[in-house]
Order: C-alpha cells, then sequence, then structure tokens
C-alpha cells in the first residue's frame, strides 16, 4: 500500500479494511479511557500499581489463551481480582509498593506456568506483550467498547470524591470520605483501563497510554478538567498517528505509539517550560517542598 | 438523663469541645489517661508536648477517626464522627508533591463539594465559596497558582483556606508551622487569630513552638508523659504546676521577651523546628 499526500484518500484506501476499522474503533476507545483513568494514575502516584495490574494482566491473559478463550477476560478477571488485592492488602495509596509488589511476583509466576502450559504459537504470547491491535475481533471490539462505557460511568460517578482522595487523603478521610473503598474503585477503574490498553500496546508499553499522555497533560494544566481533556487528546493523537504509520511501516503500531508518546513528553519536558507563557515562578517562591 | 432543647442549644454556643476523664490510645498503648478539659467558643488554643505524646491523637477523637479507650468526648454536643462540616481540619505534615501542577483553587474547591457523588463542571457556589476562603486568608492571589509552585508559608494559607471553606466552628490545626521561619510563622499565627476573632472560629493549634503563639492564646494543653495538662499560659507555664503534674524537676523559664522555655521534660526541645522531608 502506497502513502499518498491526500490525506483523505489515504483514510479511504485504510478503511477498506475491516481490521483497520476495527483497530481505529477500540483504539479510539482505549485511548479516551487510558487518558481520563492514566490522569488519575498520575495524580496518585500509583503508576507502579498500574505498570503491575497490567502483568498481573499477563497471567490472566495466558490462562485465558491456555483455555481457548479471548485473552481480553483473562485480563479483566485477573486485574480486577490483583487490584482488590493490592488494596486489601495496603489500605494506604501512599505505601503499597511492597503489597503490589508480592503480588505482582506471584502472579507474573502463574503466567509463566500457563505460557509453558500453552502448547500453541508464541505469537499469543508475544500479542499480550506488546499488543496485537490489527488483529482484533469485533467480538474484542464489542467487549471493548462496555468496558469503556462502564469506565466512564464509573468515574462520572465518584469524580469529585477520588479527585479530592488523590489530592489530599488526610482531608479527605477526615470530611468523611471512606478511603477504602474509594481505593478499590480506583484500582477497579485500572484494572478495566488496563485490561483493554493491553490489546493495544500490550503488557510491557502500557505505561505508553496509561501513563506518559497523562503525565504531559499534568505539565500542560493546572486544573484537573483540563489535564483529563489534555490527557485524552495526546494519547488518542498517538494511538492514530500509530495505527497511521502502522499501516503503510511494517513495524508494530505499539512501537509507533511508544515513540510519539515520548517524544511529546520529551517536548512538553524540555522545551515547554522555555515557551511557557506566564510569569508562574516568582523569584521569592522558590522553596521546595 | 434527659435533656431540654434550650439547654443543648446553650452548651453548644458556649462548649465546643468537652471532655471527661479521656483516656485515649489504641489498645496495646494507652498515650494519655484520665485528661479532662473543654473549649469554648472563639478560642484560641495551643496544644504543646514532646513528639509522640499523643497531640495528634486528640485531633483524631476529635474527628471521629479515632475512639477514646474510656471516657466521654463530646464537640458540638455530640459523639465526634467523622465527615463534620463544622471542623476544619489541616493535617500534620501536609506536603504537596513537587509534581502536583494543580492550582490552589482547585483545592479549596474540593474541599467543599468534594464529598459530593457525581459531575459537577462548574458550580458557581462552591466557586464563590474557595474564592472567599481564600480571600480570608489573604490568598486570593494564590487562586491560580499551581500548588507546586508555592512557598511554605503561601501553602500553608491555602490549606487553611481549605479548611475554613466550610464555614466551620472549628479548626484543627496539627503544626502548620513546622516547614515555616519565625517571620513566617508568626505571619501565620496572626493570621490565624484573625480568623479566630472574626468569624468566632475556635482554634485548636499543635505547635511545636510556643513562642510565636504565646501572645494570642486564650489556652494551653500541653500533653506529656501520658498526661495532659490545660489552662489559661501563665497558670500552666510555671514550674510548680509542670512538676506537680510529672512528678519530675520542670523549669519553665521566661527571658526578657517573654519567651518560654520549658526545661526537664525527657524532650526538651521546644525550639526546635522539625522539618518536614524537603
Amino acid at each position: 500500500m502506497a502513502f499518498d499526500p491526500n490525506l483523505l484518500i489515504d483514510l479511504q484506501q485504510m478503511f477498506q479494511y475491516q481490521f483497520m476499522q476495527h483497530a481505529f474503533e477500540a483504539g479510539t476507545l482505549v485511548a479516551i479511557i487510558a487518558g481520563i483513568v492514566g490522569y488519575f494514575v498520575v495524580l496518585r502516584r500509583s503508576s507502579f500499581a498500574a505498570h503491575s495490574l497490567s502483568h498481573i494482566g499477563f497471567a490472566g491473559a495466558a490462562g485465558a489463551v491456555l483455555m481457548g478463550i479471548s485473552p481480553v477476560f483473562g485480563l479483566l478477571l485477573f486485574t480486577s481480582v490483583g487490584g482488590i488485592g493490592m488494596t486489601i492488602l495496603g489500605p494506604r495509596a501512599s505505601h503499597r509498593d511492597v503489597q503490589i509488589g508480592t503480588v505482582l511476583a506471584f502472579m507474573l509466576g502463574l503466567g509463566v506456568l500457563f505460557i509453558s502450559l500453552y502448547t500453541g504459537y508464541a505469537t499469543e504470547a508475544y500479542s499480550i506483550l506488546f499488543g496485537e491491535i490489527l488483529g482484533i475481533s469485533v467480538m474484542d471490539v464489542v467487549i471493548t467498547a462496555i468496558a469503556a462505557l462502564a469506565i466512564l460511568v464509573i468515574v462520572a460517578i465518584v469524580y469529585r470524591p477520588l479527585l479530592f482522595a488523590s489530592l489530599d487523603e488526610d482531608v479527605a478521610e477526615a470530611k468523611g470520605l471512606h478511603m477504602h473503598m474509594l481505593g478499590i474503585i480506583f484500582m477497579l477503574l485500572v484494572a478495566f483501563a488496563t485490561s483493554i490498553a493491553v490489546q493495544v500496546v500490550g503488557v510491557l508499553l502500557i505505561f505508553s497510554l496509561m501513563v506518559t499522555p497523562a503525565a504531559i497533560a499534568q505539565r500542560l494544566a493546572n486544573q484537573p478538567w483540563r489535564g483529563i481533556l489534555i490527557s485524552i487528546i495526546v494519547s488518542l493523537t498517538v494511538t492514530w498517528m500509530g495505527l497511521f504509520i502502522a499501516f503503510y511501516e511494517p513495524y508494530p503500531v505499539s512501537f509507533f505509539i511508544t515513540t510519539i508518546v515520548f517524544v511529546l513528553y520529551l517536548l512538553t519536558r524540555f522545551a515547554y517550560p522555555l515557551i511557557r507563557p506566564q510569569t508562574i515562578h516568582k523569584t521569592g517562591a522558590h522553596q521546595t517542598h | 438523663m434527659t435533656i431540654t432543647e434550650s439547654v443543648t442549644i446553650s452548651n453548644v454556643e458556649t462548649q465546643i469541645v468537652a471532655a471527661e476523664r479521656v483516656t485515649a490510645g489504641y489498645p496495646h498503648k494507652i498515650v494519655w489517661r484520665d485528661a479532662s478539659f473543654g473549649f469554648g467558643r472563639g478560642e484560641f488554643v495551643a496544644i504543646i508536648g514532646p513528639n509522640g505524646a499523643g497531640k495528634t491523637t486528640l485531633f483524631r477523637l476529635l474527628l471521629g477517626l479515632q475512639q477514646p479507650i474510656s471516657g466521654t468526648i463530646r464537640i458540638f454536643n455530640e459523639t465526634p464522627k467523622r465527615g463534620n462540616p463544622r471542623i476544619g481540619y489541616v493535617p500534620q505534615r501536609h506536603v504537596i508533591d513537587s509534581e502536583t501542577n494543580i492550582e490552589g483553587m482547585e483545592l479549596v474547591h474540593l474541599a467543599y463539594c468534594g464529598h459530593l457523588w457525581g459531575f459537577h463542571i462548574t458550580s458557581k457556589e462552591g466557586r464563590k465559596a474557595a474564592l472567599d476562603a481564600l480571600d480570608a486568608v489573604g490568598a486570593s492571589d494564590l487562586a491560580r497558582k499551581p500548588l507546586c509552585d508555592l512557598s511554605g508559608g503561601e501553602l500553608q494559607r491555602v490549606f487553611l483556606a481549605e479548611a475554613l471553606v466550610s464555614s466551620p466552628d472549628i479548626l484543627l490545626l496539627d503544626e502548620p508551622m513546622s516547614n515555616l521561619d519565625i517571620r513566617r510563622s508568626r505571619e501565620l499565627v496572626q493570621l490565624i487569630d484573625r480568623v479566630v476573632q472574626t468569624r468566632s472560629v475556635t482554634a485548636l493549634l499543635v505547635a511545636h513552638d510556643i513562642n510565636p503563639i504565646l501572645p494570642y492564646l486564650d489556652k494551653i494543653v500541653y500533653i506529656a508523659n501520658g498526661k495532659v495538662a490545660i489552662g489559661r499560659p501563665k497558670e500552666v507555664l510555671t514550674s510548680e504546676r509542670l512538676s506537680a503534674l510529672y512528678d519530675v524537676h520542670v523549669e519553665v523559664i521566661r527571658d526578657s521577651k517573654g519567651n518560654v522555655a520549658i526545661i526537664g521534660m525527657e524532650d526538651q526541645e521546644h525550639n526546635h523546628n522539625t522539618h518536614g522531608d524537603e
């Protein structure tokens, strides 16, 4: 397939293929969800939890493949159980690293067992690890849509309490918010979001959609709703661009996504401060915290 | 025992906190025992004592986050319960991550409506409450600034606004001065005093260094060695009183400027500033 300078023709070409349509549908849903949930992940400094949940999902996906069902079911089940387990083991978000690590190691061990039991092709394991959006089925798109809708509804309901608890745990607790319940809801959101995002970028590259776009957004916006909006825009842009380029180039979609998002991150990290509009850095206020 | 409504109301008016023979701590470790005290409306009270003596425990009791082991504690003539909007709280070591690029306004606004379910993109009422609270602590100019760019003193003013946004009747301030230098400490204390006066709010302030607050105080609560002493600063901070209470020789020394140093307790570091993680 040859790239045409006229993008409309390119898009027409691309969408003649059903696998590209499915990839764009699922990719769009995943990008929106990852952008939203990722914002909370970054705000709560829970990227290790997100990373671990996706790896726990690896065991679930491998188990599902072993049983001959779609990996996304295994992902959803394992990440949900894993997320709840982590929260129960360590009730306060700030010191949960050890508990997460403990659960993570055990689950990865299970994943290794399932992979070794599975006698089929190694490509299955490969696609779980690095994503295989171009091979996504209608069924997977439907499941993705349902999970995405569930996440949107939950976020809409818990938006303010979750934001408050993420920003100021102690005061939120004193105000009567149930930290434990919010912690579990948050982990379930991450579980659902990673489960569907794994299809696009795979277990190992989950950060590129769940963390990096939100990290970019937090540098650019200092109001949560704006941050979430930017986070969504960034993850959508990189997902679409990745799919678009991968249609013409013989390299994996997830490689393009991770690379583009990394370049954007570097730009916001190093180029943006130079052109940053207002004089936020007052001279007197340089005490660090 | 039945209490008529009028009595209840008049009690609420005068007595904000009443504790009777309260023993506090955890099942395996009692922090302090047999303490009785009361705080009235509009009183500015300092809670001082060595680290780990149970100053924060008192706040946890009032917030309903912990139950007394024995005795009764009442706030607004009720048993403390979590989520009481009449309490404004500034926790200890309230650090904001250097990457928290969120403006002060958003934090104060969340303290107003963050406990509500559902979505609300623009709530005029909430934004007005947040702006008013920031204004009350002279921090209107900080509304649009990211928290991570604020200095220690500015941050404490935003936290105070966060505590004030629900129009509380009592403020629980846990070491708000711990990261501030002397000048900023004095400024913050003056600000708190102004809030106490203008809103007739009761303020309980845990402090490590008594001196910046001493001129403004109505009462002092001194917690050490499992015991609680309470009274006017002049009554509590005397060598005789503290020596008798703690059964060790304690000396209270005053310099010509009226600064106080308490010597003889296990932890003598009353003028020592604790710094949070920098």
